[in-house]
């Protein structure tokens, strides 16, 4: 007679990831996060620059309807080497797109490990964790990690001025939108 | 009973760090092990080189020979892995080191409010007085929270 096993295997949870690079190193972002993929070339003229020096990771926004989206340089964001970025992100649920030089792989990852308390600085709010994927540890980012509140407030301000400049200069040149 | 006249035997690990021996409490130790691949990602806590993978685990690796000798190892023979707890949890960390490592049994002496935060005791051993180490002075860490409403967060998160 056989008994049937009581204790079932849990279903493994997984999560799609995109494997991204910038300036050479390999991040991951869950793919649920990413509303959009589009090339530089083809935000080329929807983007306004916007110089805040106070955020010097940024230097273009878009207009998405009302809002304004902020194009964060993940290389200035890491602090690594500036590199070519090719590619944006639009992210879901947050006024940020991340420029990054390319997409290495989609792919699924089964296991986030916290990031250990030995790191204590801004690292703790750029990344959700850590996985490993082919024996290669890949930090996972915080897609909430890359601008702050407080630098929000900042851009947008930034950003109205910019804005009410463009108007004014519109309605000089008698152009009506 | 004042601090210089406590005694305390216990079993500790002698570590190498260049020219000088260091002492971690044993039951701090988890393993010694020869240095595998290290991996490197953006991060701002100067004191972490970089991550090793260790049965399955990210252990973190903080080289501490600049605080203790002054200079970076130039040759990193081993990894010693420690535990440390942060609050609740227990945290793992590997320290690089320049020699073998020796299981030994000592009289602690503990520190005084004149050393230096990272020295918990000493010990005599061989006619040579040897710091004992407060891991959790030593490397940096914090307790592990969620940054969205302070709650520490697992070990092992969720995907």
């Amino acid at each position: 007679m056989r008994f049937e096993s009581t204790h079932k295997t849990p279903a493994v949870r997984t999560e799609q990831i995109i494997l991204f690079r910038s300036s050479n190193q390999v991040f991951a972002i869950s793919s649920a996060s990413v509303q959009e993929v589009r090339s530089v070339d083809s935000l080329a003229g929807a983007a306004m620059e916007i110089d805040e020096p106070a955020v010097p990771k940024v230097h273009h926004m878009l207009r998405r309807g009302e809002r304004n989206v902020f194009v964060v340089n993940s290389a200035a964001h890491f602090g690594l080497r500036p590199s070519p970025a090719a590619l944006i992100f639009l992210l879901r649920k947050t006024r940020v797109a991340l420029l990054i030089d390319g997409i290495e792989k989609m792919t699924s990852m089964t296991r986030l490990q916290a990031l250990s308390g030995a790191f204590c600085n801004e690292e703790r709010v750029w990344y959700r964790g850590l996985t490993v994927l082919d024996q290669n540890v890949i930090p996972v980012v915080n897609p909430l990690g890359f601008l702050t509140e407080q630098e929000l407030l900042v851009l947008d301000a930034a950003a109205g001025t910019l804005i009410e400049a463009e108007a004014a200069s519109s309605q000089e040149m008698g152009i009506t939108p | 009973m004042s601090w210089t006249e406590q005694y305390d035997a216990r079993s500790c690990v002698l570590l190498r760090l260049g020219d000088r021996r260091f002492a971690l409490a044993a039951d701090q130790v988890s393993e010694l092990v020869a240095p595998s691949r290290m991996f490197r990602f953006a991060h701002r806590t100067p004191e972490i080189d970089g991550v090793i993978l260790r049965r399955g685990r990210v252990v973190p690796v903080c080289d501490v020979a600049e605080k203790l000798i002054g200079k970076r190892l130039t040759s990193r023979r081993f990894y010693l892995i420690s535990t440390r707890r942060l609050g609740a949890t227990a945290d793992w960390i590997a320290l690089p080191v320049s020699g073998d490592c020796e299981l030994i049994q000592a009289d602690l002496t503990p520190a005084g409010p004149s050393d230096s935060p990272y020295v918990a005791a000493w010990l005599s051993h061989n006619g040579e007085v040897i710091e004992v180490l407060n891991l959790s002075a030593l490397t940096p860490g914090m307790e592990p929270q969620d940054s969205a409403n302070g709650k520490p967060v697992l070990a092992e998160a969720q995907p």
